[in-house]
């Protein structure tokens, strides 16, 4: 197999305030956990307040990919950021609900307008509260 | 392979070596395309690949890896996508335990297979400490 596919970076697109992903690859566990932290330096580096995650080709999310997604909302909310999960297929929510995996704090949008809505809503609020 | 489901009359649809993370993602992509070989509906094509994804993961961090026999054949009335993992690594001491939903071993994961079993229509497990594991996971068409 060819090692320069297994290193290849998933990109990370800065727009306005929000970070966009879009996972257009199966992920091996290496390449999820090092998506995991490039999206926390990119959230360091850019002060960026929301990051939204595309898995509409992902074909299936197992535990590692669950917790690495779970785990990273965590993160990156200790780090003042909201992720929001998007266009997750059908036939992969059903099969993610079926294993039992639960997601604490991650957020989840039909599609990325309506997460970048959802990131823009949250902004909002939290500038009315302060 | 004493307890195992039979395996008369099934025909091999390949066998795989897994032994790095890389061979995870390759093999579960193989099994896929099994099930979409036999018309299986997106749903159980992601439940099946799932599940073996969670077995493939056990074998590579528990086991060092092991082999994997994809095969299809008649299991209870139904044309069915069998997979088989087969490792020699340290073995399930108490199955019951590791079948329970919350359990976690010491690598702070949990082992996935009640979570693999409610994915498929047939989970066989047998494991003797310190020879190795066999998981078979059986789905429908």
């Amino acid at each position: 197999m060819n090692t320069a596919m297994h290193d290849k970076r998933i990109p990370i697109i800065k727009i306005k305030n929000f970070l966009i992903v879009s996972i257009q690859v199966d992920m091996h566990d290496r390449l999820a956990l090092q998506l995991q932290s490039q999206i926390l330096e990119e959230i360091e580096k850019t002060g960026a307040k929301g990051v939204l995650i595309d898995i509409s080709v992902l074909e299936m999310v197992d535990s590692f990919i669950g917790r690495m997604l779970s785990g990273m909302a965590s993160m990156a909310s200790i780090m003042d950021a909201a992720v929001v999960i998007v266009g997750m297929q059908p036939a992969v929510a059903i099969t993610l609900v079926e294993l039992g995996l639960e997601m604490p704090g991650v957020d989840t949008a039909l599609n990325m307008e309506k997460g970048m809505e959802m990131l823009e809503r949250r902004l909002r609020n939290q500038e009315f509260e302060l | 392979m004493l307890g195992l489901t039979s395996d008369k009359g099934w025909d091999e649809l390949g066998k795989h070596f897994l032994e790095t993370e890389y061979d995870i993602v390759r093999v579960r992509q193989v099994v896929r395309n099994h099930a979409k070989e036999l018309n299986m509906g997106i749903v159980d094509q992601t439940r099946i690949t799932t599940a073996v994804s969670e077995l493939f993961r056990n074998m590579y961090n528990y086991a060092g890896g092991g082999d994997v026999l994809v095969e299809t054949g008649i299991v209870d009335g139904h044309q069915s996508l069998i997979v088989t993992c087969i490792d020699h690594g340290p073995g399930i001491a108490d199955i019951d335990q590791a079948m329970s939903d919350g359990y976690t071993s010491g690598m702070g994961m949990g082992y996935g297979l009640p979570g693999a079993k409610r994915l498929v229509d047939r989970f066989e497990i047998q494991s003797k400490v310190n020879e190795g594991t066999v998981v078979r996971v059986i789905k429908w068409k």
